[in-house]
């Protein structure tokens, strides 16, 4: 116990002098005049916005990638002491002085430097000499393009620091598996590569990627480890089960936890609230929750409800009426029942209210003890303002002849008989009995005669209907559709008997009690759902570039301009780097070819470590690139020139992996491997030089002249922004 | 133009009128016997039954697939007399005296032949005889299968030519001792025969041609490998291969190619779809045997094209853009106009006495409406409908415009000389001062518009078709007429196009948001069928949908396969010593069973990728893999469990009795399940006097 009395306490440090020479060089290109330009750069104005958000608690949905990564910008924000204060709104606009610029942008560009001495370490544990090690932190310290996407507020250098981190956890973990499983250090280094998955997949969702390259991997050594006769039947289970906790469980509870926080944190109605179910909106603080707190949940015969469409598309809103009615004719020449017309209105409106009305009965209130409505029930609804009843009938719809037309009825004598009877289907019933609860019941309104559901079109009505949106009857048997699906919004229990009062009720905000919480599996769900599934307006944009041009380095995208000088920042490669890396996967690809059919002949041109060495190095780094790279071209958004640079990173991983493997074997005298090192150092300052030539244009301190400007548009394709004077 | 055919039968099927027909009588037998019991089309009937005519009237059309099963359905309906006069224009129609009957028993007959193979596919992958038979059982019991090899259907013939390349390729796996014989060519060019003809029927043989592929790469790995064999050897077999399953499917997929534009030589709905030069083959077209001057000089008279989808001509009228939306100046917008060159000097090129100048990439040039004699004009405004983009207009008098008035013409591909070629020359058209390119939206203009295409000026200068034209007519009296034959493209340059123009179409099949649509996690578990006919609920009616008890049986087999290969498969690799039988089974399970799983992967997962469009019938391919794969399963397991037991006879008898009540089973449901697929009426299932009550066992069912 007390062995520190009979012995000295000794603290052995092993600082390896590399990492840190890395990590201080990394740190130096990355923060250096870190809040210049104190202006908003690029898509700062589409973070910020989110930054803001959460400053002010504000609820918002951004389709655009998991929370994580706007948490980690707005951490920053709240330790720079952000106020949330300053409108988003155009690249360029000057930061007022509460805008911490500083601390916004220290977090991507911390991780963007630290990437440095983690590419060293990745080499090394990989098995390669110091010497390639250095090469590929220093390649990762002069890539131009990495720099400037670090020190900016934008996510991707967070990115590429969780698909480091996730790779070199895992080498690290898979080393201590030879020496000593289950010890401590093999135990972190596991759940760190499971933590680190998470990260980036709560970074962005291309990070999935990444985690998905680093499952394969492990499955292969976990088959190998399956194979390993020298197990117990015990042992080997222990250790298939710590995998499957680490990189399966952990990092599913990590991503629940990003959308616990973000819960938690944005927690007030915000702008978009609309597009989230009403039982989402209600369990927000303000906007939706503050009119229906205290309404009564279950619907009655008598109620006043106004419902909306639980599919929402193309935007929500509310069924609707209104005194005017279809066009006697359409302009195409077909005829309608000239009834009252029915839409679907997205604004809140007194015309929104109907009445849910018993057919059996006259009364449109509720009575003492209310009755409610229940699954499978035949009610009618009737339109509050106009006493008129939801009616649909065989008569072809405006915009979607092939359903059928609803209106409120007008009796026009003309042996046209109302049909007015729907029968209330509950979708997400938990039993046949269920009651028709306020915000919570999704229902399907089904017309008893033609057994027609109520469905919203998605068509906008011309302007005899107001530009709303139409409100048709389809066919239950064509399948079941969200369209189809309605749930009670605002709700109150109606009391005046008379058609007047009753128009004043329903101007008065519904009140009563009964508040209700949604469990926060619910809220994640519907909440990733909406992300996934939210459009964003697929529009072209002048930067944007698709995947072919990425690895020539063929587009570029200007970030900023000075408002004066012609100082700027352009996203543009190291193009020596770009095109050496993009050399070295082909070599790879190639290399691995030809050591491979040889093999099989069995010919062992490489002795059996360093074949595995090649293969792993090619596995996670050549592989990194393909997994982070090809699936883009399945992709339908709008893509950039910096979605490539994970992949990219990637590659420069591979670049003196190749550099030393051709070094060590295919060099075979002394003296071609000298030349060889020479052709490298060249190469190299080859490559530094081109990064001093771009530097004005990845920090944009400097100002260059239009002739300086010109001489560096070394592609057409590549926009430098010139001024004319 | 207007609506694409494809989309059409959507439209005229709901709107369809009562399709039962008087003599309709029950067969309820193989889908030949009950062939020629409907007297009307059903379903895509229309629509493929429509191509197949086309063939025989040799009308150009266009459609999304590749063209080999519609020519199959037209040559088979040729051969049995029918003379392509009947219209298929909506599901319901009745075919009267028209001879339908051999294209219907024609994809009849290879519905029919999808049993066999799939029996023999199985016999030689398990060397099985019970396991075959059960394969064999469960499609033909099978109501879903039933229903779709019943009618003109593209999906029996590509169902046949997937099935007949599997058995080919299983076949001459099977001759892989006897490398280089007879049999060997034979088995394994009939599989390049067989990928190039389900490649040709829809692009889904893709899935095919990848597990071909799949099992021919490990096929030469282990032929690497195998150290016996001299390097030259493996060569001669990489040969072989190259030359039967990418050569000789290549060639033979571009000879249907041939053939198809060979015969279809007329004008017809197609054409649309089509650049001006390909149109120019086609006679009855407008550009077919018509002569004009080859290139295009100052002062021609001409009408512009777009390229994206070829519809639109860049075109003007005597209306001005409404007030409130950009520069209240002359609309431009496509279908139809003729134009004059001008170059910005002063001389009048119109003047007879000015000598012909010929234009040229990079000119700077004017372009006048000839009827309005206006000028196309842009400037900052935006457009009407695509806010980032500029508004194009019509602007100037009697062709006096301002600095806004000036393009640069710029052709994209360069192949004819900097001079500008009619139909040929892809021509961009570059506003001088704002830097913008020409283009059309895509998007249609409201009423004031007319209701045609929104020409813009967009600032991105990406190279899009949206953005590419070309030049149709031209009139220029000082030049010479050339005939337009000598600029009718190549053939590498047809099949390229119609190429792209299958893709784009492919592309353009996006499901709506507020309507359903069939998703393909609902397809294993036979979530819901398709309506084959009959409009009102009670109509005679054929339902697509897959006999549930088979389709359960498969989704069940699934699982268990993977269960069970994954429990083999872990105690290989822990050493585990298997008993000899036990041994052999695995075999059978872990290599036959692998590469039917594998194909039910390739035939099923990618459409989880596609964004196009997705209907049922798209799981039938998978779903012939799936149950060959239980036709395995249930022989090993059954197996299995017989050699576990202790007694011989026990062990026979459990065997026996497993297998035959599947069978049994099957058959019953086939026979509670049958009017599905030779047609119902009455009243709908969940009513007691329907003659299917009781069989609605899952609530999305529609019969």
């Amino acid at each position: 116990m007390l062995g520190f009395l009979k012995r000295p306490v000794v603290v052995t440090a092993d600082i390896n002098l590399n990492v840190v020479a890395l990590t201080a060089v990394g740190l130096l290109s990355r923060l250096w005049q870190l809040a210049y330009p104190r202006a908003v750069v690029f898509d700062e104005v589409y973070y910020g916005q989110y930054i803001s958000f959460y400053m002010k608690r504000i609820f918002f949905l951004d389709g655009s990638g998991p929370p994580f990564g706007h948490m980690l910008l707005a951490l920053g924000g709240y330790l720079g002491g952000f106020d949330g204060n300053f409108l988003w709104n155009r690249i360029g606009a000057e930061y007022s002085s509460n805008v911490p610029v500083w601390s916004l942008r220290l977090l991507p560009a911390l991780t963007g430097a630290l990437s440095v001495p983690m590419a060293y370490q990745i080499l090394l544990e990989l098995g390669f000499s110091h010497c390639a090690a250095m090469g590929a932190a220093l390649l990762m310290l002069i890539e131009n393009a990495l720099i400037t996407q670090s020190r900016l507020m934008l996510l991707e250098s967070v990115l590429i620091f969780f698909n480091l981190l996730a790779v070199l956890s895992y080498l690290k973990f898979s080393n201590s598996q030879k020496q000593r499983p289950f010890s401590l250090s093999w135990w972190f280094w596991l759940m760190l590569t499971g933590v680190a998955c998470s990260c980036a997949v709560g970074v962005k969702y291309v990070g999935v990627f990444t985690y998905l390259l680093v499952l394969a991997v492990a499955s292969v050594h976990a088959w190998h480890l399956i194979g390993d006769r020298t197990l117990s039947h015990v042992r080997v289970l222990c250790h298939l089960l710590a995998r499957a906790a680490a990189l399966l469980v952990v990092p599913a509870l990590m991503y629940l936890l990003f959308f616990y926080v973000h819960l938690i944190l944005v927690y007030r109605s915000g702008p978009h609230d609309q597009v989230m179910s009403s039982a989402f909106q209600a369990s927000l603080e303000g906007g939706l929750a503050r009119i229906t707190q205290g309404q009564p949940l279950e619907v009655a015969y008598g109620s006043q409800v106004t419902l909306k469409n639980v599919f929402g598309k193309p935007v929500p809103c509310w069924l609707h009426s209104h005194q005017s009615t279809y066009p006697m004719i359409y302009e195409n020449g077909r005829g309608s029942s000239h009834q009252q017309q029915v839409t679907c209105y997205p604004f809140k409106d007194v015309n929104n209210w109907w009445i849910v009305k018993d057919p059996g009965r006259h009364q449109l209130v509720v009575g003492s003890p209310p009755r409610p409505v229940r699954h499978g029930d035949v009610v009618q609804l009737v339109h509050g303002m106009t006493t008129r009843f939801l009616n649909t009938h065989d008569v072809a719809a405006p915009l979607s002849p092939h359903s059928q037309e609803v209106s409120c009825y007008v009796d026009y004598n003309i042996s046209m008989p109302s049909q007015n009877l729907w029968r209330l289907d509950i979708v997400n019933r938990e039993s046949d009995a269920d009651v028709w609860k306020t915000i919570l019941s999704e229902v399907r309104l089904v017309h008893v005669n033609t057994s027609v559901a109520l469905k919203l079109s998605g068509a906008h009505l011309p302007d005899w209907g107001f530009r709303q949106l139409e409100v048709v009857g389809e066919k239950v048997s064509r399948g079941y559709h969200e369209s189809m699906v309605w749930n009670v919004e605002e709700h109150r229990y109606g009391k005046s008997q008379e058609q007047k009062e009753r128009e004043l009720e329903l101007h008065s905000p519904a009140q009563m009690d009964v508040s209700r919480n949604l469990s926060f599996m619910a809220r994640f769900l519907e909440l990733q759902w909406r992300m996934l599934t939210v459009k964003s307006d697929g529009s072209e944009h002048k930067y944007s570039s698709s995947p072919l041009d990425w690895v020539t380095l063929d587009t570029s995208i200007a970030y900023w301009l000075h408002p004066r000088t012609s100082a700027q920042i352009h996203l543009l490669g190291n193009v020596v780097i770009w095109a050496s890396a993009s050399l070295a996967t082909v070599v790879y690809a190639l290399l691995f070819l030809w050591y491979l059919l040889r093999r099989r002949r069995s010919i062992r041109d490489l002795p059996e470590d360093s074949w595995l060495r090649w293969v792993l190095a090619g596995a996670l780094c050549a592989g990194g690139w393909a997994v982070n790279y090809l699936p883009f071209f399945m992709m339908e958004k709008t893509l950039f020139l910096y979605h490539y640079l994970p992949a990219l990173t990637f590659q420069i991983l591979l670049l003196p992996a190749v550099l030393q493997h051709i070094s060590d074997h295919l060099c075979r005298s002394p003296p071609l491997r000298s030349l060889f090192s020479a052709l490298v150092v060249a190469w190299y300052s080859c490559a530094c030089h081109v990064f001093i030539t771009l530097r004005p244009l990845t920090y944009g301190d400097k100002s260059l002249s239009p002739s300086e400007l010109k001489a560096l548009r070394w592609k057409d394709s590549w926009d430098i922004l010139i001024r004319k004077y | 133009m207007g609506t694409p055919g494809w989309l059409s039968w959507l439209t005229a099927f709901t709107s369809g009128r009562d399709p039962r027909s008087e003599s309709w009588d029950r067969v309820p037998h193989w889908a030949l016997c009950s062939v020629g019991s409907l007297l009307l089309p059903l379903w895509d009937e229309t629509h493929f039954g429509k191509m197949g005519s086309y063939y025989i009237n040799r009308t150009f059309f266009f459609d999304v697939h590749p063209p080999l099963g519609k020519m199959l359905i037209g040559l088979a309906g040729y051969l049995s007399g029918y003379d392509g006069t009947f219209l298929f224009q909506k599901p319901g129609d009745k075919y009267e005296h028209h001879n339908y009957m051999g294209m219907r028993g024609f994809c009849a007959f290879l519905g029919s032949l999808l049993v066999p193979f799939a029996y023999l596919i199985v016999l030689e992958l398990s060397k099985s005889l019970p396991a075959a038979l059960l394969t064999a059982a469960l499609l033909t019991f099978d109501t879903g299968c039933l229903t779709l090899s019943q009618y003109i259907l593209l999906d029996p013939i590509l169902m046949f030519f997937i099935m007949a390349a599997m058995l080919s390729m299983v076949k001459y796996n099977s001759c892989a001792n006897r490398p280089f014989s007879a049999p060997w060519w034979f088995w394994l060019s009939l599989t390049g025969i067989n990928l190039a003809g389900a490649l040709g029927v829809k692009f889904v043989g893709l899935f095919i041609i990848l597990q071909v592929g799949w099992n021919t790469i490990s096929d030469l790995w282990h032929l690497l490998g195998d150290l016996s064999l001299s390097v030259v050897t493996v060569g001669k077999h990489l040969t072989a291969r190259i030359l039967c399953l990418i050569v000789l499917p290549l060639t033979l997929y571009t000879a249907t190619y041939a053939v198809h534009f060979r015969v279809l030589n007329k004008s017809g709905p197609g054409d649309g779809f089509f650049s001006s030069a390909f149109q120019a083959r086609l006679s009855g077209n407008n550009l077919h045997n018509a002569s004009i001057p080859e290139h295009l000089a100052y002062g021609s008279v001409i009408t512009v094209k777009n390229l994206r989808m070829a519809i639109g001509y860049l075109h003007s009228h005597r209306h001005l853009y409404p007030e409130g939306i950009g520069a209240r100046q002359q609309q431009v917008s496509e279908p139809f106009v003729l134009s004059v060159l001008r170059q910005h000097q002063a001389v009048d090129p119109l003047d007879p006495s000015f000598p012909v100048e010929f234009v040229r990439h990079g000119d700077i040039i004017r372009l006048e409406h000839k009827e309005t004699s206006r000028n196309l004009h842009s400037h900052y405004h935006e457009a009407p409908l695509t806010r980032k983009h500029y508004q194009v207009t019509g602007y100037g008098i009697n062709g006096t415009g301002d600095s806004n008035d000036f393009w640069r013409i710029e052709v994209v591909n360069r192949r004819f000389g900097n001079r500008i070629r009619v139909l040929r020359s892809r021509i961009r058209l570059i506003h001088l001062v704002t830097g913008c390119v020409l283009g059309s939206s895509g998007k249609v203009l409201p009423k004031w518009g007319w209701e045609q295409l929104e020409v813009t000026c967009t600032p991105y200068l990406k190279e899009t078709l949206n953005s590419i034209w070309n030049v149709e007519d031209h009139i220029n009296p000082k030049l010479p007429n050339i005939s337009l034959d000598v600029l009718q493209p190549s053939f590498p340059e047809i099949l390229l196009e119609s190429h792209m123009v299958m893709i784009r179409g492919n592309n353009g099949l996006k499901p709506k948001d507020n309507e359903f649509t069939s998703k393909p996690w609902h397809w294993p578990i036979n979530y819901q069928g398709l309506r084959f006919s009959g409009i009102n609920d009670t109509d005679f009616r054929v339902y697509l949908l897959g006999n549930p008890v088979v389709w359960w049986l498969n989704l069940l087999s699934i699982a268990l396969y993977l269960l069970l290969g994954s429990i083999i498969a872990v105690a290989v690799q822990r050493g585990a010593r298997l008993p000899a039988e036990v041994e052999g089974l695995s075999q059978v399970l872990l290599q036959g069973g692998g590469q039917l799983l594998l194909g039910w992967m390739l035939h099923y997962f990618p459409f989880f990728l596609m964004g196009r469009i997705l209907y049922f019938h798209h799981y039938f391919p998978a779903m012939l893999f799936s149950s060959m794969l239980t036709g395995i399963l249930w022989d090993t397991l059954l197996r299995l469990c017989a050699w576990s037991l202790a007694s011989s006879s026990l062990a026979r008898g459990v065997y026996v009795v497993g297998l035959l009540s599947l069978l049994l089973g099957t058959a019953y449901s086939f026979y509670l399940f049958h009017p599905l697929a030779y047609g119902m009426v009455g009243p709908l299932a969940q009513d007691p006097r329907s003659p299917m009550a009781g069989l609605k066992w899952l609530e999305s069912w529609d019969f």
